[in-house]
């Protein structure tokens, strides 16, 4: 025999790996030992099969595929000998998983087995069929599983026990089936058995009632004797864990009756003596003892009352509490989570002991902690247990400080007496953990602030001082940006003092100087900038004699790379420039947010960022709309995909803002063209009951381009002065245009707020040959998915054969297309056929955009004549 | 139930898998590597338990190797311990004080040890000598075949000089 011609041994092999000194060498010497294992597979090669998959399991450990050996598994375990049986079905269990087809192939050598002569190679496929079988295998092989459970071998039995819990959780139907051979495994006196007895029946009654009934019924006595016997059995060498006899054993039977006792008071009351026993007797210097007392806890606190039980629980849980050993300490607080419900004021005594944990040097402890103060908290301490928590805020870790910050927040919301306190918290997490605040709670806070009018001096001149202190956090500065635009002028006059305040004096060119920091800052995202820019806007009117220098810092922004800000500023400036009469009224302080409909929204689940068009898109009672932050952000996700736009044609400007993808060709082509287009989406927009500032943003370029029409290529300046107030002014005839385009739409004007229910359908595109409408639909819980319907009708005279819809989307969004209704479309608009779309936006807010193509051929035509049309669409959700 | 068990050495590499729950090959790889960045970072005196994905990963080190398993929210931390020094205790009586070598080169008996322990993800025998035993049964069968196959080649050798 020659030793070279199979490769190596399975011991050399691994001598060879681990000598590789680099991931390169490593892999070599697999790549050299996969080669020869598949040649091996390749000639068949019986004697090293074995060897082979040894080796390949090795290999498949340090990450390499080994796809190729599963089948070798299965030839493996089809041979006769125990030896090889041994090594396929490990290589079976390692190298597969129940996903895959090929372990269906295995199904027939598992059953021969089941029944083979051999006790351990019946173990064998127990082994493995408990560890991967898959619904299919469990359903064929449960009848011989369940025969093993009667098996004359203790070993086989246990096995076999756990094996039907892995059957009865992939097929919960079999569970009936195994009752009565489960509860007969309890009466066994082989630890084993009994182990694995139990918990084949806890989880049988997880999946099925009449087994929970039975047990309870048939059961309970014996399972109480059995643990009685168990703690109280003399020291037993071979289940011996320190000093406890067989602690697994305990756990088990503990849990078994916690399941029993849940609900049940008979069953209950005939453990509380076994319960007490155990409570009180076991040894808890080692992990055995503790794991025993903590199963134990657990279970009197599940099961019916019985107040003695649970004071002797809640003082093990102070015991353990208590405990130096970490472990302990854990288990501790994960069990007092369960006990809040049972018995809070016990749980309440411990709070000084847990608010110590939250500060611990371990992540899990804390984490638990934490959670666990949570619940701890109601009015009455919220106060004292705040306050220690935001001085923790300042000396914790960066990786906790995120769950801290939410779990903080989350508590001053739910439990804050009175505004100023809350408004005093919130500013304090600000100020120390601002980057880990989430945007609605930013948003929360500016909603409460807003609701305060007597503290809106108070607020302000705290941002103010805050602002100075820590000026890196991004939430915080948004707040104190927002609150200074809005503000400002209470900040300056010192404004609404109270008791409390030390008075500071800042100068109107301080308050200016905190908008200009932050949007010169190279750290501040495009929100906070904008929100600062809008700041300087409301401010020019608050503080006349800071004119001159808002003026300059917005001009400047005229050179900004993100488009949305160069507009703003190019709009703004010419507010500031050429409309000074109308200015102070269109600054004007925000309405007062309405906290029910935020909180409504927050309640819905609807992720509300702390987006200034959220803000700003309310109505003041004039009907004036408050434009000055609206547009801002609806635009920018307009155009957030081609933020560093140039725009050298003004074409392709429009274009931009808008939107619309066009192709400049298409743009110069025709003005008429490019006039529908826009109006395309206008319709678009409106009819979707996008906010009306969105509208009156775009109003005035469909106006500008209306008029335009015989030149496409507006200039620059003519769209800047036709800002949404240029545009009301010489409102008549956009507005009868616009008009014109709802009346398209059918009677629904587009409602004020976002998330209407009811969409008007939109004639997505029509030509002299076909029309196709979508309607929309929303589910009010789900904002990210849109149902569109399509319909589709056939004005022209010839029947269209084959017609096929298309549509694609960008990465961002997801389409499923439902089959349609037909696929052959009559002629002279006799006869619709309609197609489902429900496109899925991962980026909610953002535009949906979508390339659809239609196929369909001429029905007498004798060539089979494709006809293809394009079209874009975009809508924004 | 234990979904996983895994065995790390402080190298972060991966000396035993063995996974009771589905999870699909490319999800492993990921769910060793994040396993392992969390527990192998973790400081000597800390608590044994990670929390990960909504579950928890218990783990123990014994010398240069972290046993981890990875259990339910609700499952018993403590007694899960106990469940791997069970498991040591039983490797260390079959090597004869075990060191991460033996399981480097002989890993396919840790693992039939472990499959004499664990099944479907549930503690199968809690008797040491009883693990032993059987294991010894096997491994004396896997013996007799490879000595009969011995013979029996031996005799074709003569029979064929």
């Amino acid at each position: 025999m020659n030793p070279f011609s199979s490769g190596t041994r399975l011991r050399d092999m691994i001598r060879a790996i681990r000598a590789c000194k680099t991931a390169a060498e490593e892999r070599a010497v697999v790549r050299k030992e996969c080669a020869a294992i598949r040649a091996s597979i390749n000639e068949n090669d019986q004697e090293y099969r074995h060897r082979n998959l040894a080796k390949l399991m090795f290999i498949h450990m340090l990450g390499y595929p080994t796809h190729f050996g599963q089948m070798e598994c299965l030839k493996l375990i089809a041979s006769a000998g125990f030896p090889e049986k041994r090594i396929g079905y490990l290589g079976l269990m390692l190298l597969l998983d129940e996903r895959q087809e090929v372990l269906m192939l295995v199904t027939n050598s598992l059953k021969q087995d089941l029944n083979h002569t051999n006790q351990y190679i019946v173990g064998l496929a127990l082994c493995a069929l408990g560890n991967i079988c898959s619904a299919e295998m469990a359903r064929d092989l449960a009848p011989e599983v369940e025969r093993l459970l009667q098996f004359r071998d203790p070993n086989i039995r246990k096995k076999a026990a756990l094996c039907s819990i892995r059957i009865i959780k992939k097929v919960p139907d079999l569970a009936e089936n195994f009752i009565n051979p489960a509860a007969a495994l309890l009466k066994e006196k082989h630890h084993g058995v009994l182990i694995t007895g139990v918990q084949l029946c806890t989880d049988l009654c997880k999946v099925s009632s009449e087994a929970l009934e039975h047990f309870r019924k048939k059961c309970t006595e014996v399972l109480v004797k059995t643990l009685k016997d168990v703690a109280n059995s003399p020291y037993a060498p071979e289940y011996d864990v320190g000093g406890i006899t067989d602690p697994f054993l305990h756990i088990r039977l503990l849990r078994f009756l916690r399941v029993l006792g849940q609900g049940d008071a008979d069953a209950s009351d005939s453990m509380n003596d076994i319960l007490a026993q155990v409570a009180t007797k076991t040894e808890s210097n080692k992990n055995a003892g503790n794991a025993i007392l903590y199963e134990c806890v657990e279970t009197i606190m599940s099961i019916e009352d019985n107040g003695g039980l649970r004071v002797l629980a809640i003082n093990i849980l102070g015991r353990f509490l208590a405990n130096r050993d970490n472990n302990i300490r854990y288990v501790a607080l994960n069990m007092l989570m369960k006990a809040i419900s049972v018995d809070a004021q016990a749980v309440q005594r411990h709070r000084a002991t847990i608010l110590e944990c939250v500060k611990d040097s371990d992540a899990s402890i804390r984490k638990r902690a934490l959670e666990l103060v949570y619940l701890l908290i109601n009015e009455s301490n919220v106060k004292p247990l705040t306050k220690e928590l935001i001085d923790y805020l300042e000396v914790s870790d960066q990786e906790f400080k995120g769950d801290l910050t939410a779990k903080i927040c989350s508590i001053v919301e739910k439990f804050s007496p009175e505004k100023i306190w809350y408004i005093d918290q919130m500013l304090k997490v600000l100020s120390e953990a601002g980057n880990f605040v989430k945007d609605e709670v930013c948003h929360a806070l500016i909603v409460v602030i807003s609701n305060a009018p007597d503290l809106h001096g108070y607020t302000v001149r705290a941002l103010y001082k805050a602002f100075q202190a820590s000026s890196e956090q991004e939430s915080l500065v948004r707040v104190a940006v927002w609150c200074i635009g809005e503000y400002g002028d209470m900040l300056v006059k010192n404004v609404g003092m109270l008791d409390v305040e030390d008075p500071i004096t800042v100068t109107e060119s301080d308050a200016v100087d905190v908008a200009e920091i932050t949007i010169k800052r190279h750290t501040s995202d495009l929100t906070t900038k904008a929100m600062a820019l809008i700041a300087l806007l409301k401010l020019s009117s608050r503080f006349p004699s800071c004119s001159e220098r808002i003026r300059d810092i917005i001009v400047q922004q005229k050179g900004s790379l993100v488009l949305e800000l160069q507009q703003r500023s190019l709009e703004f400036n010419s507010i500031l420039e050429k409309h000074r009469n109308i200015r102070s009224a269109l600054v004007e302080r925000m309405p007062v947010l309405d906290e029910a409909t935020f909180s409504g929204r927050r309640a819905g689940s609807v992720p509300t960022t702390l987006s200034p068009s959220t803000m700003a898109s309310v109505k003041v009672p004039n009907g004036v709309v408050k434009s000055a932050a609206a547009p801002l952000v609806d635009l920018l996700d307009l155009t957030s995909d081609d933020a560093p736009a140039p725009s050298s044609s003004s074409g392709d400007f429009l274009n931009d803002i808008l939107g619309v993808d066009l192709s400049p060709a298409s743009a110069h082509s025709g003005a008429s063209q490019a006039a529908k287009n826009g109006t395309d989406v206008l319709m678009d927009i409106l009819s979707l009951g996008t906010p009306p500032a969105q509208s009156s943003s775009s109003t005035p370029d469909i106006f500008s381009l209306s008029q335009n029409q015989k030149s496409p290529v507006a200039s620059l300046d003519g769209l800047s002065t036709s800002s949404p107030v240029s545009a009301r002014a010489a409102s008549s005839q956009a507005a009868s245009s616009i008009i014109d385009l709802l009346d398209g739409l059918g009677p629904s004007p587009p409602a004020p707020e976002n998330n209407g229910p009811a969409y008007p359908s939109v004639v997505a595109f029509e030509s002299s040959s076909l029309r196709v409408m979508f309607d929309f639909l929303k589910s009010p819980g789900n904002p990210q998915i849109t149902v569109i319907k399509a319909t589709f009708t056939n004005l022209s005279s010839n029947v269209y054969a084959d017609f096929v819809f298309q549509a694609a989307v960008p990465k961002f969004l997801q389409l499923h297309l439902d089959p349609a209704s037909g696929n052959t479309l009559p002629a002279n608009s006799s006869g619709t056929v309609t197609q489902t779309l429900r496109v899925t936006n991962s980026q909610h807010g953002k535009l949906i955009r979508s390339m659809v193509k239609m196929f369909w051929r001429k029905a007498k035509s004798t060539t089979s004549h494709v006809n293809c049309e394009d079209d874009r669409f975009f809508w924004k959700d | 139930m234990i979904h996983f068990v895994l065995l790390i050495s402080r190298q972060g590499k991966v000396r035993l898998t063995k996974w009771y729950s589905a999870y699909p090959q490319k999800e492993r790889t990921k769910v060793i590597r994040e396993i392992s960045g969390e527990v192998l970072a973790r400081g000597p005196k800390l608590c044994n338990f990670v929390e990960w994905r909504g579950l928890k990963v218990v783990y123990r080190r014994y010398a240069s190797l972290y046993f981890c398993m990875c259990i339910n929210q609700g499952d018993n931390e403590l007694e899960v311990l106990e469940i791997i020094h069970h498991y040591v205790e039983t490797l260390d009586r079959y090597f004869g004080s075990v060191c991460e070598l033996d399981l480097i080169f002989n890993f396919h008996k840790a693992y039939y040890i472990l499959d004499e322990l664990l099944l479907a993800g549930e503690l199968q025998e809690s008797s040491k000598k009883t693990v032993a035993r059987l294991i010894a049964g096997q491994d004396a069968l896997v013996e007799t075949a490879k000595e009969e196959a011995n013979s029996i080649s031996n005799i074709i050798a003569q029979a064929s000089k």
